[in-house]
């Protein structure tokens, strides 16, 4: 793919998402002439100068863009890519990501490729190849593309962040037209969570999954959780079950978690629930199966009955303070 | 890291309730170094067990399906994983309440406390029931629920803690190696595993399994579709997992069952739907589990429709919260499949078991296993059962397609399969269809029941018709018209189904003595009527050998013992080869001649002397019928004076012919089934294996002891010994049904078996071993002009003239000691049949 | 209100993905068909909409016949009509690309909009469980010029007025929206509700309008499909039951994590 490859840089509020240096690996692999990135928004000013591996990072200036708004920055990715005719466009496949290059594919009326793990430009002897993810990462697609522009965005953790050099390129100031209607979704408010620690941030998650039995087995979880400064998880049938609120839940359909420890009790690990936590540093299974896929993928084990482990882990905690 | 042993005394294959018993029971009986092995995790791993929904109810028409589930109930009550919760099957439909009085009489018969319902009664203790649309209720108190993953843990657990057992679960069955006909090894994906024995419990995989080895298991896998319905709250209420009566709705095919807060709506209504062993996913492809598949809704939208329609009250807003077509075994008869295979010795089958005859049915297989024989007799889930043409994937098929929607249904005892028809027939089929025969099956074969040409006898012999339809279905007056023409002048019977085996050999003298009770040492062309013995002393079988030469002998059996006496002889072949074993049963057709004038007619077919000096009663000879070598057998089953005519398959349709033609002179008739096996031998009091002969009873009980015990040994010889030492606890005899009029609606009724012999109070009557006094055969003695019913009876009943009951659809009729013992009622000296 | 929730019929499979021989489909000779999770929840929260708001919920697909149990599916649990967009592709098994199964349901909205007025609302699921587009919402939002926001785990309405939450690290984003709107549904939003035994033989009688369509083959062409190959690691067993709290505890020390 010859050409200019445009890199969407995800931020919130000037707060730069490093996922995005994922965009950049895949904007690597497509052969471009040359990368381009875009940060858009008033509140990026200070991060235009901090993306590496580009040769120019356009800066997208715009009264409506005070806040995230997908609407608008589809629109604001779409006329910066006609602009400088990119031929692709690329971003990280968050959830940013992926809803920001639809709009910009609805309005080019382009292809858009969600979550490409691989990517092989076309030749002159056959079209461009790609292996993306579908079933939240438990099915891998081998295709080909048509010719032509293409919208895509990189699988999180598919790509290496980009090797740079520390080399930053040129930055372009860009002003989009945009309607009065663009900014119509954009964010109007936020709602923070009382909890200091949340399943995202926890060091450590102490998870609980079908063998936990009940709404009220999950208090030594908690208690454990408490000690250790962590956060409860579940899985899907704990939150089908309604032993614990959506919120809770990790995987596929729920929050994805990366802490150091994932402590994951009674949970069987099927791809459901493993995508959800396949980040954490390492995974202890504590589980009945010596053969569950959490207890043979994870890093360590302890087999028995959850209802009597976790109290004599709790009661060890204690004994050594 | 394999935990997988390299020896075993015994693999066995299957963690479910089956497979579980069974390391429980072998472990119990002394057996150590027992490998378990399954496909999936403990303690569920995914197959049948897993998604049962885990009832009991325990009355069963069948004598031995209620001993295995009394059995299983027993050990589940042991084990504190049982859980009584009653149990009402509803009726809709009129002709149910009759099948419930049927039922009243089984639950009598097996001693099951059981009532009758009115429908305010159900209403009483199901409140939420619409009582509008049901007629009534048969309750069974102790019907219950069961915890049956937890019991296959305990098994478990008293098997481990006499460190009999290693389990090791998630390995899968690669091979299953076999030498000589023995199996010798398990080899699993961590390995092999040298063995003595294999246990095949795996439920659904099981044919599978059996296939690697080089046998079968005809089973098939089968949808039975199941909803939870909820939440609920009056069950809610209950705070327990079962709180009110499981509900079978009997005309519908479904079931209603509590669930902690939810109700379980279970169908055997819908269109069977069958798998095959290889088609079930496996545990990783499968959403829930490998026998939880994905529901298909459209099949079950009637039975929800008559599910709201019973319970409105609290079906309306409970929602479905899961719902599956779960998988579970089929057999072409509706019975298990246990016992040792026939292709494969120490290969064992303890297949097609549900729930509530898992623990009985492990008990059962480690019994068979540790001792050759088991307490409860086991002839009718005998695998070894079944013919050839009976174990395969078609036969199985359309068995099962058949009786599928007839798991709730009001099935008559005589009532016959309609799939697989036609496949076995004697030569002259055409013949006796051309006679109107009305057939039933017997080992596959086509065997006239009745003749319709027979039909002008009715009237000539003044037969009366059966009022009660129920009586008369499956049933012609025609059968008693011919018995009557037979005992006057002569029938021929077709006995084409008769199994044939001849054995011959330089052993096969010592071989036959080691089997039957009865010495073969009899004189070249003598015969002996002998019972075969397990080795617990009961009956293995009974069966007519004659002597053909020094070391040649022809054994007769019947049609439906064919398969199991097969197995058994085949079993006990010496290995050096000096026993040849031939089934000729494919080889050979038997026409039966028999009555007044056979002897007469036969000197007509024959220059042969076949007078009573130059063929005795009991002898054999082969005689010449024109240019055809028959072999004649003085011998007969219904009383009468006559013959067994063994013809090579090729002239029996001209045999047929002759007969037929030079009978006509002697007004010779066509004479079904009806009359051999069930008239003409009730009269006579002959017995009949799997009915009055089966492994509980002894020859001492049944009265066919003789005066003294041959020296060579037999098989169930010391226990015989001990039978004949402690004298009979029971003694079959005759009874005669003294009024058959019913006290309800005046109707004349006819029992048709398995009824129980009540004294004049309606108590039941048990002998001294437990065992029920119930009617082993019930059927016309037209000759002697009474109803007949055989039955063991304690042996201070055991006295002709004792009056009793016995009872039928729930009604009591007075029956009277007519016989006790073998003496036949009708020509008690056997005048007829030795002239 | 008037409320159109756009649906997938896909596979559910167990733990592994089982594949057909040829390595294009998925074999799904032992699956059942569900409708896709965000989208179920999505239909959840159109009938709990139109059970406070009043007003009607319009379920449409777009695929082979079979999606029809989809559709009756959502009847059964309370939406009121619904609508089968398909042609003899669909039938066939063909997976639909995104832009013509956008074009599909925008003609078929606009259709349905021009018969029976406008809908208030036109609820999607954030991304199919099956192919993961991430985009037929938005593309049919667009064409509609109509506004979107996915992500959606919070829906509340004020008359003309909508506000949605959509989740995020430090809690939710909330969005405000003028209807005729758009969302994308998460799952989380709700516990979708099952279909009662009258709910269930209801949907068995109700019409499922029927569309046709033309879809052509998309600019994506599958070559083939594989599952990932699972890594295995060497679990260090810490013990076996209780007597393993010492040695978890040591490892949590090491980790600084006690």
């Amino acid at each position: 793919m010859s050409g200019t490859v445009l890199v969407v840089i995800e931020h919130d509020r000037g707060t730069l998402d490093e996922v995005s240096w994922q965009a950049i690996g895949l904007a690597q692999e497509c052969s471009a002439n040359a990368i381009h990135a875009v940060v858009i928004g008033d509140d990026a000013a200070q991060l235009a100068g901090l993306i590496p591996g580009v040769s120019t990072t356009h800066h997208a200036r715009h009264d409506a863009l005070s806040d995230y708004a997908p609407e608008a920055w589809g629109d604001v990715i779409a006329q910066l890519s006609s602009h400088i005719g990119a031929t692709a466009i690329v971003a990280t496949g968050t959830d940013r990501g992926n809803e920001v290059l639809a709009h910009a594919a609805a309005a080019l009326d382009a292809v858009f490729v969600s979550n490409v793990v691989a990517y092989r430009p076309s030749t002159d002897t056959g079209p461009a190849e790609l292996t993306r993810v579908r079933w939240g990462g438990s099915l891998l697609e081998h295709a080909t593309v048509a010719p032509g522009f293409s919208i895509m965005s990189a699988a999180p953790h598919a790509f290496a962040a980009a090797e740079t050099n520390n080399e930053y390129g040129q930055i372009v100031e860009f002003t989009p037209t945009l309607s009065d209607t663009a900014p119509r979704t954009r964010v109007a408010d936020r709602i923070t969570l009382a909890s200091g620690i949340t399943l995202q941030t926890a060091p450590v998650v102490v998870s609980g999954g079908r063998g936990v039995g009940s709404a009220e087995g999950f208090a030594t979880l908690e208690a454990l959780a408490d000690l250790l400064g962590g956060a409860v998880g579940c899985s899907r049938v704990v939150t089908n079950q309604g032993w614990r609120p959506h919120s809770d839940q990790v995987g596929q359909t729920g929050k994805r978690v990366a802490p150091e420890l994932y402590i994951a009790c009674g949970i069987s690990g099927a791809i459901q629930h493993w995508i959800g936590m396949q980040a954490a540093q390492r995974i202890l299974a504590i589980n009945l199966d010596k053969d569950a896929p959490m207890v043979t993928k994870g890093d360590y084990a302890v087999i028995g009955d959850l209802h009597e482990i976790l109290p004599a882990i709790i009661a060890e905690l204690q004994r050594r303070r | 890291m394999s935990d997988q042993p390299t020896t075993a005394k015994v693999v066995v294959i299957g963690a479910g309730i089956v497979g579980n018993s069974v390391v429980g029971h072998l472990a119990e009986l002394g057996w150590r170094n027992i490998v378990q092995i399954d496909k999936g995790p403990l303690p569920n791993p995914g197959g049948s067990t897993g998604h049962a929904s885990n009832f009991i109810f325990p009355v069963d028409h069948n004598k031995e399906m209620c001993a295995l589930t009394a059995d299983s109930q027993r050990q589940y009550i042991e084990m504190g994983v049982n859980t009584t919760c009653g149990g009402i099957e509803i009726a809709r439909k009129p002709e149910r309440l009759e099948e419930f009085r049927r039922r009243m009489t089984s639950a009598k018969s097996w001693g099951i406390d059981s009532r009758l319902l009115t429908a305010a009664e159900v209403k009483a203790m199901v409140p939420f029931i619409n009582e509008e649309i049901i007629l009534g209720g048969f309750y069974t108190p102790s019907v219950s629920c069961v915890d049956s993953l937890r019991a296959g843990t305990i098994f478990r657990e008293r098997a481990m803690a006499l460190e009999a057992l290693i389990v090791v679960p998630n390995v899968e069955v690669e091979a299953i190696e076999t030498v000589d006909g023995n199996v010798v090894a398990v080899v699993t994906d961590q390995g092999r595993i040298d063995c003595e024995y294999v246990v095949i419990a795996c439920g659904v995989w099981s044919p599978r399994m059996a296939e690697m080895a080089g046998a079968t298991i005809p089973l098939t896998p089968a949808v039975h579709q199941m909803i939870d319905v909820g939440p609920i709250p009056v069950l809610e209420a209950t705070g327990n997992e079962i709180g009110y009566p499981i509900v079978r709705d009997m005309d519908t095919f479904c079931y209603e069952r509590q669930s902690g807060g939810s109700m379980e709506v279970g169908s055997y209504a819908h269109r069977p739907i069958f798998m095959t062993a290889d088609e079930i996913p496996s545990i990783k492809a499968s959403r829930l589990s490998p026998t939880e598949l994905p529901f298909t809704a459209e099949d079950f939208d009637q039975q929800l429709e008559e599910a709201l329609e019973l319970m409105p009250e609290i079906l309306e807003t409970a929602e479905m919260k899961y719902a599956i077509n779960g998988l579970l075994s089929l057999t072409p008869d509706g019975f298990p499949l246990l016992g040792e295979t026939v292709e494969v010795k120490k290969l064992w089958s303890a297949a097609a078991v549900w729930i509530k005859e898992g623990p009985g049915a492990g008990r059962m297989i480690a019994e068979w296993m540790t001792h050759g024989a088991p307490e409860i007799d086991p002839h009718q889930s005998d695998i070894a059962r079944f013919y050839k043409y009976a174990r395969n994937d078609h036969h199985v098929r359309e068995r099962c397609a058949e009786h599928f929607n007839k798991t709730y249904g009001i099935v008559h005892p005589r009532e016959q399969w309609a799939s697989e028809r036609g496949i076995r027939t004697a030569p002259y089929h055409a013949r006796t269809e051309a006679l109107g025969a009305f057939y039933f099956q017997a080992g596959g074969w086509e065997r006239p029941h009745w003749y319709e040409s027979n039909a002008d006898l009715v009237e000539h012999y003044g037969i009366e018709e059966r009022e009660h339809e129920w009586d008369a279905r499956w049933w012609s007056p025609i059968q008693n018209a011919e018995h009557l023409h037979m005992r006057e002048h002569v029938a021929m019977i077709d006995l084409a189904p008769f199994v044939v085996f001849d054995i011959n050999g330089a052993g096969a003298f010592e071989y036959l003595q080691h089997l039957t009770v009865n010495s073969v040492d009899v004189t070249i062309g003598r015969s002996v009527y002998t019972p075969l013995l397990d080795v617990n002393g009961g009956f293995r079988s009974d069966l007519t050998i004659m002597r053909l030469g020094a070391n040649a002998f022809r054994v007769v059996t019947g049609a439906f013992d064919g398969p199991r006496d097969a197995f058994w002889f085949r079993k006990h072949l010496p290995t050096d080869g000096s026993v040849v074993f031939t089934d000729n049963t494919s080889a050979c057709a038997t026409i039966g001649v028999w009555g007044p004038k056979a002897r007469a007619l036969v000197e007509t077919l024959t220059h042969d002397d076949v007078s009573h000096v130059g063929l005795p009663y009991g002898s054999t000879k082969e005689v010449l019928f024109g240019s055809v070598a028959v072999r004649l057998f003085r011998i007969s089953y219904v009383g009468e004076l006559g013959f067994e005519i063994y013809v090579p398959m090729e002239h029996a349709l001209h045999i047929w012919d002759a007969i037929s033609a030079a009978g006509q002179a002697f007004d010779i008739r066509p004479v079904g089934a009806g009359v051999y096996g069930t008239t003409g031998r009730i009269e006579k009091g002959y017995r009949l294996m799997g009915a009055e002969l089966e492994s509980e009873y002894t020859p001492v009980e049944a009265g066919l002891a003789r005066p003294k015990v041959k020296a060579a040994d037999f098989i169930g010889k010391t226990a015989y010994l001990a039978a004949r030492e402690a004298g009979p606890a029971a003694i079959l005899c005759t009874l005669t049904v003294e009024n058959q009029v019913s006290p309800r609606d005046g109707i004349k009724r006819y029992m048709t078996g398995s009824e129980p012999i009540l004294t004049l109070d309606g108590e039941r009557i048990v002998d001294s071993k437990g065992r029920p006094s119930y009617v082993t055969t019930a059927g016309a003695g037209p000759s002697v002009g009474k109803y007949l019913l055989l039955a063991y009876l304690p042996l201070e009943l055991a006295v002709v003239g004792t009056d009793l009951k016995v009872m039928y659809m729930n009604e009591l009729y007075p029956v009277k000691v007519a016989v006790a013992g073998s003496t036949p009622l009708f020509d008690p000296a056997d005048e007829r049949m030795k002239v | 209100m008037r409320i159109l929730v756009c649906v997938k019929r896909v596979p559910a499979p167990g733990a592994r993905i089982v594949l057909t021989n040829d390595s294009l489909a998925i074999d799904t000779k032992n699956l059942g068909f569900t409708t896709s999770p965000h989208e179920e929840c999505a239909v959840e929260a159109a009938i709990q909409l139109v059970e406070q708001h009043g007003g009607e919920v319009t379920v449409m697909t777009l695929g082979a016949g079979e999606a029809d149990e989809q559709l009756r599916y959502a009847i059964s649990v309370g939406a009121h009509k619904a609508v089968l967009i398909s042609n003899d592709a669909l039938a066939a098994g063909t997976d639909a690309d995104p832009i013509a199964t956008a074009r599909a349901l925008t003609e078929a909205i606009a259709d349905l909009e021009a018969g029976g007025g406008s809908f208030d609302l036109l609820l999607f699921g954030n991304e199919s469980a099956d192919s993961g587009g991430f985009q037929v919402g938005v593309r049919v939002a667009r064409a509609l010029g109509r506004p979107i926001v996915n992500g959606i785990k919070g829906i509340e309405i004020i008359g003309d007025s909508l506000t949605a939450r959509r989740e995020c690290v430090e809690g939710y984003e909330v969005y405000q929206l003028t209807m005729p709107a758009v969302l994308g549904v998460k799952e989380g939003i709700n516990l979708p509700r099952y279909a009662t035994l009258p709910g269930r033989l209801k949907s068995k009688k109700a019409e499922v309008l029927q569309r046709n369509t033309t879809t052509d083959a998309g600019a994506v062409d599958t070559t083939s499909l594989a599952t990932p190959v699972e890594q295995t690691v060497n679990t260090i067993v810490l013990g076996h039951g209780p007597e393993a709290a010492v040695a978890v505890v040591d490892l949590l020390v090491e980790l600084g994590l006690a």
